[in-house]
């Protein structure tokens, strides 16, 4: 039931707005609407009600295993919450003068030298809303940067095929176009090919590192020399940092700006699809391009950075300074983990994913890269059940909504058929990850003697499998009375 | 679990990658801390951030936030939940994003909307790209931008769009009313111009003559992009109802920012971008959208739609890179909405309204404070001050007041200008505390003058 369908004409969560209306006789009638919105008109308890209870509709990390590959989904300590939501924090109007919002802007600058230290930056900018812009705003520099010293034929960025969509959405956005690069069985990118792909015409390559296939690139200093070489920059793709915290860093594997994800790696929550935060880090030689607002700090006072500062800055990406109770997430987040627990959080990302993998291939699941270690996440292919029982990897995704775990990520990357790319993060124990793959053995079993049972897959959940066709043609959009 | 793996230990696990290129301690990162120390850190620095009345406005609001709002937000299932990919484990907020876009084109009048955008800057950019791929008889990739439109808003097109071509041209406003006219836009308009940005209220918190620059765009086939409050338009003249002609009528796109519909202040965010469109142009519309469906029973249920014009689908071909939305800023939004109801959000926008109008009678008996610009305006105005503007806002700041919004930086032509907000939380009390304190400003300054006069 929609909270439309629950409305009465005049109900409404009467003390939270002035009881009377005032004037607007100053203002033209032409420029008045006309009509009242058509909004629900609930009382408060029903409101309070509704949502609460549509809330318990959804699968989260307070309630369910949720091993969504390449998405991170950490546990989102609630201190973080709570903290950032003191009222010091929530009541800074974004304009307020830099000697009154000290508090906030200390934390935004040790974020910032926190991000550099960890990922081996020379400088980080905070202002990106999203790993997309975040990767914008990488690649937007590396623009600039060619610009800046006349080298305007680089037109072609470089993108392996095993790639995020989102890369080479934003190259295009920049104006570029985009050549994909091929990806060896092994899961390293064919360097051959790469060598082939490059020349005067390359303005970089973009790269997550631990790949999307799950496996650490071993060859990624050959692949910075080919790229420098050719006059062109290396983008890191900071989606799968976790896997490395501590243990390695962008900025000694050659890269020359990255975004970090802060909504993966440093647990801020995922809300249901944002907000999010991208923040962008880059190698000295970028500093100048870097996106506003930055914070500067003099002697002991902390300011924002403008264009009179950053003459040559890429600009703005957001009314004001991205998303800032995102970022005071992160930094509590970074606090409550310190140098050592960093580390950590790669140590035990990586134990559970190879744990996981292991147990698989124990119970006759075919892993997509074998003899590799995985780096915080593996690949299931399931293409011999596909083929064997007419079960895709869809059907066991939605079985295991049945049997109380959100699904891996199906589908992705594109180069691996029927596959469920499974990161289980850090975050869990040992008896979850055993418990998932007892559910996965058991669908297994249940794909070999009854697999209708799959394909009807779900049948706990408030609605059964949804048509997605009937969706995008008859567009239903908007509730109209 | 090594046993499994058949691994010794641990740090076997990282045996792929070279150990010449292995991190060393993180020196420069603090050690970890207990939640106890963690919240005393923050406690000192949240206190050391400022409480003084805010009369800010210029793009952020301070409105009262039931508090229900986020407690309910903040519910584990929404706050820890992903983006909603498998749908029949994510109902909550897949029919929460439907209620959103349903609230959303209600207010706005406008046919769908998307489930949000990063804000309303960034969104105006992702509005402004959506209308070059839409209008397809204009070729020319020109964008009309009063300088009535949000400064920073202004600034973040740039920087979103300028890589595809696209030329921004400014148009001047009339200084009288500070909002443009159609005279100053076709001085700067020649046949081809692909669509045209008009905000309401503007930047000045004026109100632009929205109908007669809607009908004359429609007429020479340019698209409009409103940027608007979705708080204001309660009251005033929603964007779907721009303009007067019978067959192309409304905004073609709207967008503006949803902070003062639930969300606080917080530093400039977390907020979202509204985006709204005719129907006809849903395909050009970037972001993530959700429909109603049927499950195989034929019961009612949600979905994302229309995925094949998103990244993850479409990659290069993609009519925007964008995968996230705001999804629990707009969670907030829509909780916010639906215990405010129409008659909520009416009376508290006519209650920022008049409280500027009270603001306004009060500053302007001050000796040396007038108002910039004849008309009318929403719940903000430009003050024009006989003193040196950073020196009264910082007078101000000293007694406890934001002040407002100094212009100079991006308006010099103004001179020794102020941009005050009210919204509907200061009440009869603050106002005249900020009356008092400007008063004091002023005469403090005639006294330091007078005293200088003398000694000379």
């Amino acid at each position: 039931m929609l909270i439309f369908e629950h409305s009465a004409a005049g109900r409404c969560g009467a003390p939270q707005a002035p009881v009377e209306k005032a004037s607007l006789a100053a203002i033209p009638e032409t420029l008045l609407r006309k009509k009242s919105a058509a909004l629900p008109e609930v009382s408060e308890l029903q409101a309070v009600r509704h949502y609460t209870r549509l809330s318990q509709k959804n699968f989260s990390i307070d309630t369910q295993f949720y091993p969504l590959g390449s998405c991170t989904m950490k546990y989102n300590p609630r201190a973080c919450n709570s903290l950032a939501m003191l009222p010091g924090f929530l009541n800074v109007h974004p304009l307020t003068p830099d000697e009154k919002n000290q508090g906030f802007l200390a934390c935004m600058y040790d974020l910032q030298s926190m991000l550099c230290e960890v990922t081996g930056m020379a400088a980080f900018s905070l202002a990106p809303m999203a790993g997309a812009q975040g990767e914008f705003a990488g690649v937007a520099m590396i623009a600039a940067y060619h610009e800046s010293r006349g080298d305007s034929a680089r037109k072609e960025m470089l993108v392996p095929d095993a790639a995020h969509g989102t890369n080479p959405a934003t190259a295009v956005m920049c104006g570029y176009s985009v050549r994909e690069i091929p990806t060896l069985k092994n899961g390293d990118v064919d360097i051959e090919a790469l060598k082939l792909a490059v020349g005067p015409q390359t303005a970089g390559l973009m790269l997550t590192n631990p790949s999307t296939l799950g496996v650490f690139e071993r060859n990624i200093e050959a692949i910075a020399k080919v790229i420098h070489e050719a006059g062109g920059l290396l983008y890191y793709d900071g989606a799968n940092l976790n896997a490395i915290l501590g243990k390695i860093r962008p900025g000694d594997m050659g890269f020359d700006v990255i975004h970090s994800n802060l909504h993966k790696t440093f647990s801020t929550p995922h809300g249901g699809g944002g907000p999010g935060s991208g923040a962008v880090g880059v190698a000295k030689r970028l500093i100048p391009f870097l996106p506003l607002p930055m914070v500067g700090c003099e002697g002991e006072r902390y300011r924002y950075l403008t264009a009179k500062d950053c003459p040559q800055s890429i600009g703005r990406l957001s009314a004001f300074m991205g998303n800032p109770g995102v970022l005071l997430r992160a930094f509590i987040y970074m606090r409550l983990l310190g140098r050592e627990g960093m580390v950590r959080v790669a140590e035990f990302a990586t134990l559970n994913a190879n744990y996981m993998m292991a147990e698989a291939k124990r119970r006759g699941f075919k892993v997509a890269i074998d003899n590799r270690r995985a780096s915080h996440e593996f690949i299931i292919t399931l293409k011999n059940e596909a083929r064997d029982y007419h079960v895709s990897a869809m059907d066991f995704a939605k079985r295991l909504l049945d049997l109380g775990y959100h699904a891996p990520t199906t589908y992705f990357p594109l180069l691996v058929p029927e596959c469920l790319l499974i990161e289980p993060t850090e975050s869990e124990a040992k008896e979850v990850l055993d418990g998932f793959m007892d559910a996965l053995e058991r669908i297994k079993h249940e794909a070999e003697t009854n697999p209708d049972i799959l394909h009807a897959a779900p049948q706990t959940l408030p609605v059964k499998r949804l048509d997605e066709v009937r969706a995008a043609k008859q567009l239903d959009l908007a509730y109209k009375a | 679990m090594l046993q499994v793996i058949g691994a010794g230990s641990i740090d076997d696990l990282f045996d792929e990658i070279p150990v010449h290129l292995r991190a060393g301690g993180l020196g420069a990162i603090p050690s970890g801390m207990t939640e106890m120390e963690v919240s005393r850190l923050m406690r000192q620095r949240a206190n050391r951030n400022t409480s003084a009345l805010c009369f800010l406005g210029a793009g952020a609001y301070q409105h009262h936030i039931p508090a229900a709002v986020w407690e309910i937000t903040t519910r584990g299932e929404y706050y820890s939940a992903y983006t909603p990919y498998q749908a029949e484990a994510s109902q909550g907020t897949l029919q929460l994003i439907y209620e959103y876009q349903s609230m959303m084109t209600a207010l706005t009048a406008m046919d769908v909307s998307n489930a949000s955008m990063y804000d309303g800057a960034s969104a105006l950019a992702e509005a402004i790209l959506m209308a070059v791929r839409a209008n397809r008889k204009s070729k020319s990739r020109k964008i009309l931008m009063p300088t009535t439109v949000n400064p920073v808003y202004r600034k973040t097109a740039h920087t979103i769009v300028h890589g595809q071509q696209i030329e921004i041209i400014d148009v001047p406003y009339d200084p009288t009313t500070g909002t443009v006219t159609l005279e100053l836009i076709k001085q700067q308009a020649d046949d081809d111009i692909t669509a045209l940005v008009l905000q309401q209220p503007n930047f000045f918190g004026c109100l632009e003559t929205v109908d007669e620059i809607t009908d004359w765009a429609h007429e020479n086939n340019i698209l409009v992009i409103a940027v608007v409050n979705p708080l204001a338009i309660a009251v005033l003249s929603p964007p779907g109802e721009w303009g007067t002609l019978e067959n192309n009528k409304g905004a073609d796109i709207a967008c503006g920012d949803g902070q003062p519909l639930g969300a606080p202040m917080s530093a400039g965010g977390p907020y979202y971008g509204l985006l709204c469109c005719k129907q006809e142009l849903v395909r050009q519309m970037p972001g993530r959208i959700v429909g109603r469906t049927l499950d195989l029973d034929g019961k009612e249920g949600f979905v994302l739609t229309l995925q094949a014009r998103e990244q993850h689908i479409r990659r290069s071909k993609a009519t925007s890179n964008i995968c996230t939305n705001q999804g629990l800023v707009v969670t907030a939004s829509t909780i916010y909405m639906a215990i405010m109801g129409a008659r909520g959000l009416e009376n508290t926008a006519a209650a920022c309204h008049a409280n500027n109008n009270n603001l306004l009678e009060k500053l302007t008996a001050i000796k040396g404070v007038k108002k910039s610009f004849a008309g009318t305006h929403f719940h903000e105005t430009v003050l024009q001050l006989d003193l040196p503007a950073a020196e009264v806002l910082a007078g101000l700041l000293n007694k406890g007041i934001l002040g407002g919004f100094d212009l100079s930086q991006d308006y010099p032509e103004l001179g020794d200008a102020i941009l005050v907000c009210t919204t509907e939380m200061r009440n009869e009390d603050d106002i005249n505390d900020y009356a008092v304190a400007m008063q004091e400003v002023f005469a403090n300054a005639g006294a330091k003058a007078a005293q200088m006069q003398e000694s000379a």
